[in-house]
């Protein structure tokens, strides 16, 4: 697959980037990094990472790294796991107790919940004071709860250190809630740069709300029928005369909206 | 009265050369784990070679390489004034080709079984592959580490082939246990045979218990995976 992207990212913000899976984003979090080779020139403040014929070594660049299952160094502590970056104890202790964890300065990895494991991992890419902040998915392996904890956690680190950050995610409420602007990438090619909430909040004239869903079922009852529409983890059902139902099938995607206050459904494509 | 200088020489010539073998498997394991090149199967192969050859093979190859017939032994003798073979040297060095397999095998199993992204989240963390190998890889694969010591040593303790082509048996020089005990049984000595191969029977289990032990604990210890 061909991965072709220019993009210009102001320093300081924070830009999610989406799109379906195998679109490229791993892909290019991993070039911005160093990890991957890709031919084309990336340039970070004054310094050039990659130009032509020119190719800056990982170690040589200014980034920090979250990855998704954290990858944090199980032969040592929490906070050896931070100085092993960089020697520097008042930041390691700064970062930890903005993230709440100085109690489990001690502990090794292995007996971390995954969302203190994450928190940890994004301290200790904070350690070198990076240019870029390069976040893979960091939250997608851990539950809802402990998710919006760490939203808070990732706001909180970059409103103190104002460090430019990409973050790869899916999560809508997660990119809204941390997100200055999004990326979109379609099978390698950028497909638009915009922002959360021209992205997600889709309503449209006098709707009150507008959800995205996906038909479960038809159901018909005496006269009407009923469509049960799955949006995240809820259901719910919608009244649907027979000439809609005919224009509706289980496994559509839908949008649900609602004008004054009967639900209506649109079909996606 | 039991007469243990075999004992003692098997032992020096397994520790000297699984601590030879140590420094040279470990570049050699860490580059194999992480290599993209194309000569990767082709050095696996020659790596594993001992483990297939007969040791007759292999210790023909190494006692015509070494003795004073060929290119190899001839400059060692002519320049350095050592002789390669039917000596305690020429030991050491039939049994670190012999042994290789067995030290280089479990360390790149091991340095395989790492999570490519810690060792990635180091080299982003500014740390040479050298640095990352010796703080990170290295801690991280104990029992593999434990494993590949402690075979390489078995191993090296229990070979005889090898020995026997490119050592013969000077007594205090390359008569090690397991020659001693082949020596033994031809001039039918079943009695000191019986105690020379009870005594190495043991050892060999005690060992081979003690690395399991270690390793059933290190798993517990540290949660899933190695």
């Amino acid at each position: 697959m061909q991965l072709r992207v220019k993009l210009n990212l102001k320093t300081g913000s924070f830009i999610a980037i989406s799109g379906e899976s195998g679109s490229g984003k791993s892909t290019l979090l991993r070039i911005l990094a160093g990890l991957e080779e890709a031919t084309g020139e990336i340039s970070v403040g004054d310094a050039q990472w990659q130009g032509k014929n020119f190719l800056l070594p990982p170690q040589k660049r200014d980034i920090g790294f979250v990855f998704q299952d954290y990858a944090l160094f199980e032969n040592m502590n929490v906070l050896e796991n931070l100085l092993f970056v960089v020697k520097d104890k008042a930041l390691a202790e700064e970062l930890l107790e903005l993230t709440h964890l100085s109690a489990l300065k001690n502990r090794y990895p292995n007996t971390l919940s995954g969302g203190q494991k994450q928190r940890v991992a994004l301290c200790r890419a904070l350690m070198k004071r990076p240019k870029l902040l390069l976040l893979d998915e960091p939250l997608s392996a851990l539950d809802p709860k402990i998710r919006t904890q760490l939203q808070g956690d990732i706001l909180k680190l970059h409103k103190r250190f104002k460090t430019t950050t990409l973050m790869v995610s899916h999560d809508p409420s997660e990119i809204y809630r941390l997100a200055e602007s999004v990326v979109l990438l379609d099978k390698g090619f950028v497909q638009e740069v915009t922002t959360p909430k021209k992205l997600f909040l889709k309503t449209q004239g006098s709707q009150k709300f507008a959800l995205q869903g996906e038909i479960v079922e038809i159901i018909s009852v005496d006269v009407i029928f009923i469509a049960v529409v799955a949006i995240g983890q809820q259901l719910v059902e919608v009244v649907l005369d027979r000439h809609e139902a005919k224009m509706f099938h289980a496994g559509d995607s839908v949008k649900v909206s609602t004008k004054a206050f009967a639900p209506t459904l649109t079909k996606l494509l | 009265m039991l007469d243990f200088e075999p004992f003692w020489l098997s032992f020096k010539l397994a520790s000297i050369v699984t601590l030879i073998l140590f420094f040279i498997a470990v570049p050699v394991a860490w580059w194999l784990s992480a290599t993209r090149c194309r000569c990767k199967p082709f050095i696996e192969a020659v790596v594993s070679l001992p483990i297939v050859l007969p040791p007759s093979v292999l210790g023909f190859y190494i006692l015509y390489a070494l003795s004073y017939n060929a290119p190899l032994g001839a400059f060692f003798d002519e320049v350095f004034g050592i002789k390669l073979v039917f000596n305690f040297t020429g030991l050491v060095i039939a049994s670190c080709f012999y042994s290789f397999p067995f030290m280089v095998q479990p360390l790149q199993g091991g340095f395989e079984s790492l999570n490519k992204n810690m060792l990635e989240a180091s080299y982003i963390a500014g740390k040479s592959k050298f640095q990352t190998l010796v703080r990170v890889a290295l801690p991280n694969i104990k029992p593999a580490l434990l494993s590949a010591i402690i075979i390489t040593f078995a191993h090296t303790v229990g070979e005889f082939g090898v020995v026997l082509m490119v050592g013969g048996s000077i007594p205090g020089e390359t008569k090690v246990a397991s020659v001693a005990i082949y020596e033994m049984v031809e001039i039918m000595d079943y009695s000191q045979a019986h105690i020379y191969s009870g005594i190495m029977l043991v050892m060999s289990f005690v060992v081979l218990l003690g690395v399991y032990l270690f390793n059933a604990r290190y798993k517990r210890t540290i949660g899933v995976g190695v």
